[in-house]
């Protein structure tokens, strides 16, 4: 690995054009995948991708967030901020996919839900709290990795899983450091700043107990070379599924509320 | 605000010894009009003029939900600590609890409420905007665990500008954490009430405030994930008024009903009942 680069030095890495996306990944890290969509209620979110796919053979289910490669395709998929709809389709194929005994493989990168009136019609926080609610006891194994940008609760409502990895250079965090610096200190500018302070970096999640594994990127960043990021989210995936897939499902969920109910810092 | 206003008006009442005898009056932020502060303190806070509620703290809202002397508080004692070392983020908890008599967001514990048992959780928008960090995660995860191994509905007054950031992702775990002690409370046949209260939005909005199995609100608050001010500057327009006040999301289909504050506990009360909870030891 190379010398460690700063939170705020691995965000313009993660913002640099040609960064890998979901559809960049799919051919290279799955076969024979179907998409699917809708939510069954409203419409289709192009912003969430959801698909039925095999890694190494074994069936399984990939829903993730979609980032554009350019700005057709950013505007098509909404610059990766999904609407609720985006976030019941999740629940839906994740619900599918716990029918049919196949694991979940979440993919996040999002600046973070779609902040919009229809957004807000369409009850953001209801979408965002239920699938944080169901993940957290769906009878399947989940896994999440963070490809680039976890941005709060659109993040979270995909990261609700038995084990979350992130690419080397990627980040999760409360709100965007932009958004950070501009809420509590009036002052957008100040966003390298919040960076450094928010803690954001992978092996800040790893240290605060949100993450366990860190997905190494090539050198310069995973855009260098696809193939090579490919590989190394193919062999996590191909240690990580069967191994929870063999775990018994009450272990499984048990471990997971737990994951989740250790973390917070308070005194008694 | 109310606080200053009373300080103003307290000053008047004790400083203007020669002057003629004047009530102390309240001027309603909405309506604008005066009403005696007598009489907006005996309605809890609502305008007589146009029903406008006021903000409530959480050991008054407790005091008018409960039966008498029904109240235990659980975990009390708890403080936060600094996950991410936020700069003065320790200093600015002390002041905190020295000025509000808060040690957090939130108050939990025990009651009944006209005799049935139920686990209360109140949020205080006087600390920190009600915002969400590990204390008040694990004051309401706690809470519902304890519900679920009891057997107790939960009644939540959430009052909230969502999750705490002077915590970072510690604090956006946290909706993790609430999220799903509520589902296992439900999953195991228990029910849970929300009361929405001003203002109920982000990070709180998007976890356990939207997951009652009946969600109330009180009239004209604010509910909403998104930050109005955060819309209108992608949107590049204006919102209405009415824009995620409690009747549009009443009307969008996220709440069941608006219900007066001067019912309030005379509704939770029917709702517990119809659910079973009938004068059971709490």
């Amino acid at each position: 690995m190379e010398e460690k680069k700063s939170a705020w030095e691995r965000l313009q890495l993660v913002h640099t054009k040609g960064r890998p996306t979901i559809k960049d990944y799919m051919p290279l890290v799955f076969t024979d995948y179907y998409e699917l969509h809708g939510d069954r209620l409203c419409g289709d979110d192009k912003a969430i991708y959801g698909a039925i796919a095999r890694l190494d053979g074994r069936p399984v289910t990939v829903i993730a967030q979609v980032k554009g490669r350019d700005i057709n395709e950013n505007k098509a998929c909404n610059f990766a901020m999904p609407h609720p709809e985006g976030y019941r389709k999740a629940l839906r194929l994740a619900r599918q996919a716990e029918k049919f005994h196949r694991p979940v493989i979440c993919f996040i990168d999002t600046p973070g839900a779609f902040c919009g009136v229809a957004a807000e019609e369409r009850g953001m926080g209801e979408a965002i709290a239920k699938n944080i609610a169901e993940f957290m006891t769906i009878r399947t194994p989940v896994i999440s990795i963070v490809l680039g940008e976890g941005g709060s609760g659109g993040a979270l409502a995909l990261g609700v899983c038995d084990e979350l990895a992130m690419l080397e250079n990627a980040q999760y965090s409360v709100l965007s450091p932009r958004g950070f610096a501009s809420i509590l200190w009036k002052d957008a500018s100040r966003e390298q700043e919040a960076s450094e302070i928010m803690r954001i970096t992978a092996e800040d999640m790893v240290a605060l107990g949100v993450a366990e594994t860190i997905i190494e990127e090539p050198l310069g960043g995973a855009h260098n070379d696809l193939d090579k990021i490919s590989e190394n989210i193919k062999e996590y995936l191909s240690q990580k599924i069967p191994e929870k897939c063999e775990k018994d499902i009450d272990v499984l969920l048990k471990e997971r509320y737990t994951k989740f109910r250790k973390i917070g810092a308070f005194i008694e | 605000m109310f606080e200053d206003f009373f300080d103003v008006v307290k000053k008047r009442f004790n400083g203007g010894a020669d002057e003629e005898y004047k009530p102390p009056m309240f001027k309603c932020p909405r309506c604008q009009e005066l009403s005696p502060l007598s009489r907006y303190e005996e309605l809890h806070r609502v305008c007589p003029k146009c029903n406008y509620h006021g903000r409530l703290s959480a050991p008054e809202r407790i005091s008018i939900t409960v039966d008498k002397d029904s109240f235990r508080e659980m975990d009390a004692d708890m403080i936060s600590g600094n996950p991410i070392d936020f700069p003065e983020y320790t200093e600015k908890q002390e002041q905190l609890r020295e000025s509000t008599s808060l040690n957090d967001a939130v108050i939990t514990g025990t009651a009944t409420i006209k005799g049935s048992p139920v686990v209360i959780g109140v949020m205080d928008s006087r600390y920190m905007m009600g915002s969400m960090g590990s204390v008040v995660g694990e004051k309401i995860t706690r809470a519902f665990e304890y519900a679920t191994e009891n057997g107790l509905p939960v009644v939540m007054f959430t009052a909230s500008g969502g999750a705490r950031m002077q915590e970072g992702i510690v604090s956006l775990m946290q909706m993790a954490k609430t999220s799903g002690a509520v589902k296992l409370h439900s999953d195991n046949g228990g029910l849970y009430i929300t009361v929405l209260t001003d203002p109920t939005t982000g990070g709180v909005t998007a976890s356990f405030a939207s997951l009652g199995d009946i969600i109330i609100a009180e009239p004209k608050v604010l509910i909403g994930f998104a930050g109005r001010r955060v819309i209108e500057s992608t949107i590049k327009q204006r919102l209405p008024e009415d824009f995620q006040l409690a009747e549009f999301m009443h009307e969008k289909g996220f709440v069941d009903m608006i219900v007066e504050r001067g019912k309030m506990r005379s509704v939770l009360s029917h709702l517990l009942k119809l659910h079973g909870y009938d004068r059971k030891e709490a």
